[in-house]
């Protein structure tokens, strides 16, 4: 490089660092927010922080991606060990025990009432509360992205193999599925999306059963799973015999492959997150339409199900006039315009009842029949300490170990009650693992 | 001979020395060291409460059934891995070193997939042998009749993991073996085939003891590769799946430590990857090195 240009390019850089430390003093207070949102959410996301900006100038909201779910989580772990931790960090559901124990947050409840704000708790959907509530009923962190499963069907194979309506219980579901494959319209019958938060945890929530003692873990870290009761056995010897007779068929852990067996026409039927919706809208090429799980036929009162998705949660050791800012950020997402832009946009349940009635009342949902059917099933009745949610330590460890033995039941390598124990076993190994740590 | 560089003041070498030392200092023996000492910890992940637990790590892990077979695992995936990525890079390289045409542009393709990422190529592999959407799946292996399932048969699985971490690997190997090749001086090669060896002998006889430094150079590197590089593959491919038949050490260091936040348990397993990795290239220097002829 010449020396005249390589003194331009000093010059602009002075000018730069002029021009930022001159912005810096008429600055507002920086809140930083790191999330784990990508492509269309991320979009959406920035929409409702550019929103909060442009509302006031006192505060500046800054969302920095971090990456996958893990990802984010780790970032503001190695941040707050290094002193240099975001104001806010999004961490999924399965990381709320970890969050709750770590005595580095700053719980909602109690920043809400110190800051003034009066938030009528009861005006949110209760479920999706519940999940992020310490055991005394006091909010933890602020529900951001919150889903649950459901059922998605193919009408177009349903009304060639002479059904109509979606099934409501797991027996109609078995002979649904057998008149589809037997009348050879699909090959398989059903697939399912992240099999344990539907199979095991919303399975479970639906029938009013714990997965694990202590109230799901909500009353102390000594919780026990109790995953290989009787029902649930029952529930995979079911599923074992319909992937044996092609009524299910096994994708993956995930949601890539059962998503694509449903679009590409393998199976008829779907079980996976209200977030499919989009994808589907996109790539399905036939008619589809969306139903509540299935419940035993003995089942007269089906619980809710229960939520997936993230939080928000406030991380302490920051000035206290940034906790005013943050915490107006956060009443301002839960604004009835914020929620009805962020379920329209993205998919996801709008957190409070208010911005779920306009909704209503606009007609929304009579053109969009299957965005309000997560939102009825999580609502149908209030949530017992079955349903609120899940509270354990090493959750996504957890999840993996659950995952690993179902699979072991899947290639046949054990039974149900074998797989079951097996996974309450090991997964017991890891709670008593986590309690140890907690100490 | 070696010639001995003089240097005008006695603290030149170790200034010049000083960068590359640092930046060992800093990105390997620092977090090495931590490792260590993390080893030893019971901590929760925000490091607010821990505990000194002496070897409570280290003994948990291996009463833990779960481990050995993930050590099973690595073992043999990486002797798969290597042998595929080796013979496959040796076969390429015999064979290109004897093309007449378009040399450079044929050595230029082979050298091309170096340049793909791990997770990528892990990604393509996907495509071509998943069970649902995967080309050599759904057509030719319906017609053969095999039974081909990588999601939820973990011999599958660990095949296609295999497979895609040993293509990936082929090309290296390949630029080395026919630098190796090259450098075998043409006489001897002449001199065997006018002694009327043919082709093949020429190869085993001559060319492959002489390329026994390359070899061996290339076995440690790919051992390594196996052992710490892969992870982009698995992590893309199958995430240690199905049923922890794909959970290799180094994948399961990253599970329990950045997913399952058990920071203890995760710094123990790095600290026995890197005994074993250590004690394998001393072993593969103390033993395998013997048979390798150094000509010069």
């Amino acid at each position: 490089m010449k020396l005249r240009q390589l003194a331009a390019v000093f010059l602009v850089m002075g000018f730069g660092v002029m021009f930022m430390t001159s912005d810096l003093m008429a600055k507002p207070i920086e809140i930083q927010f790191w999330h784990a949102q990508t492509g269309a959410l991320e979009e959406s996301l920035k929409k409702i922080v550019n929103a909060f900006n442009q509302s006031q100038n006192k505060y500046v909201v800054i969302p920095v991606a971090k990456g996958s779910y893990s990802e984010t989580m780790n970032a503001g772990i190695a941040a707050f060990r290094s002193h240099n931790q975001p104001h806010i960090l999004q961490v999924y559901e399965v990381g709320t025990q970890t969050m709750m124990l770590s005595r580095a947050i700053y719980p909602v409840y109690d920043l809400m009432k110190d800051t003034g704000h009066h938030i009528d708790w009861n005006g949110y959907l209760q479920p999706v509360l519940s999940y992020y509530e310490a055991s005394n009923g006091e909010l933890q962190s602020m529900p951001f992205n919150s889903s649950t499963p459901i059922m998605y069907y193919n009408k177009d194979m349903f009304k060639k193999a002479g059904l109509n309506d979606p099934p409501k219980t797991w027996e109609d579901l078995g002979k649904a599925a057998a008149r589809l494959v037997a009348s050879g319209v699909v090959e398989y019958g059903m697939t399912s999306a992240w099999q344990t938060w539907v199979m095991i945890e919303n399975y479970s929530a639906i029938q009013n059963i714990p997965i694990a003692s202590e109230a799901n873990g909500f009353d102390g870290l000594d919780a026990r799973l109790t995953i290989n009761n009787p029902m649930l056995i029952h529930h995979f010897e079911r599923l074992k015999q319909w992937m044996n007779d092609k009524r299910f068929v096994y994708e993956e852990r995930e949601y890539k492959g059962p998503q694509a067996a449903f679009i590409s026409g393998k199976c008829a039927i779907l079980m996976d997150s209200i977030g499919a919706i989009g994808t589907l809208k996109h790539n399905a090429k036939f008619d589809w339409g969306a139903a509540p799980l299935p419940v035993e036929a003995s089942n007269k009162e089906p619980q809710n199900s229960i939520i997936g998705g993230a939080s928000l949660w406030v991380l302490k050791g920051h000035p206290k006039e940034d906790y005013q800012g943050i915490a107006d950020f956060l009443a301002f997402l839960a604004t009835e315009d914020m929620q009805i832009l962020w379920h329209k946009e993205t998919g996801y349940l709008p957190i409070t009842l208010k911005a779920y009635e306009k909704l209503k009342s606009s007609g929304y949902y009579q053109k969009y029949p299957a965005q309000e059917v997560g939102i009825l099933q999580l609502t149908r009745k209030a949530p017992t300490v079955n349903s609120r949610g899940i509270r354990l330590g090493s959750f996504p460890q957890i999840r993996d170990v659950m995952n690993e033995e179902i699979e072991m039941l899947w290639q046949g390598k054990r039974t149900a009650k074998q797989a079951l124990d097996d996974a309450a076993g090991r997964g017991n190994e890891l709670l008593r693992q986590f309690e140890k740590r907690s100490e | 001979m070696l010639k001995r560089s003089s240097f005008s003041s006695r603290f030149l070498p170790y200034l010049l020395i000083l960068p590359q030392l640092l930046i060992i200092l800093t990105f390997f023996y620092w977090p090495a060291a931590q490792a260590f000492f993390q080893s030893f910890m019971l901590s929760d992940p925000f490091g607010v409460r821990s505990q000194f637990v002496w070897l409570y790590n280290f003994r948990h892990l291996f009463e833990d059934p779960l481990y050995w077979k993930s050590i099973g695992i690595t073992f043999i995936f990486s002797f798969l891995t290597t042998m595929l990525s080796l013979s496959a890079g040796l076969l390429t390289a015999a064979l290109a070193n004897r093309v007449l045409k378009a040399k450079s542009a044929i050595r230029t393709f082979l050298i091309w997939p170096y340049a793909v990422a791990p997770a990528i190529s892990g990604v393509l592999w996907m495509f071509i042998f998943h069970p649902t959407f995967g080309i050599i799946s759904r057509l030719p292996m319906q017609w053969l009749g095999i039974t081909w399932n990588p999601i939820l048969n973990g011999n599958d699985a660990l095949f296609l993991v295999i497979i895609a971490s040993a293509w990936k690997q082929i090309s290296y190997n390949f630029v080395f073996f026919i630098a190796g090749l090259q450098s075998i001086p043409k006489s001897l090669i002449e001199a065997a085939a006018i002694d009327g060896a043919g082709p093949f002998r020429r190869f085993w006889t001559i060319s492959f003891p002489l390329l026994s430094p390359t070899l061996f150079f290339l076995m440690v590197m790919n051992v390594v590769y196996a052992f710490f590089e892969t992870f982009g593959i698995i992590h893309t491919v199958t995430q240690g799946g199905p049923g922890g038949a794909t959970m290799t050490m180094i994948y399961k260091v990253y599970r329990d430590g950045f997913v399952g936040l058990d920071l203890g348990s995760s710094a123990a397993q790095s600290v026995v990857l890197m005994i074993v990795i250590v004690a394998l290239t001393l072993f593969q220097f103390k033993y395998i090195e013997k048979k390798v002829q150094y000509a010069g």
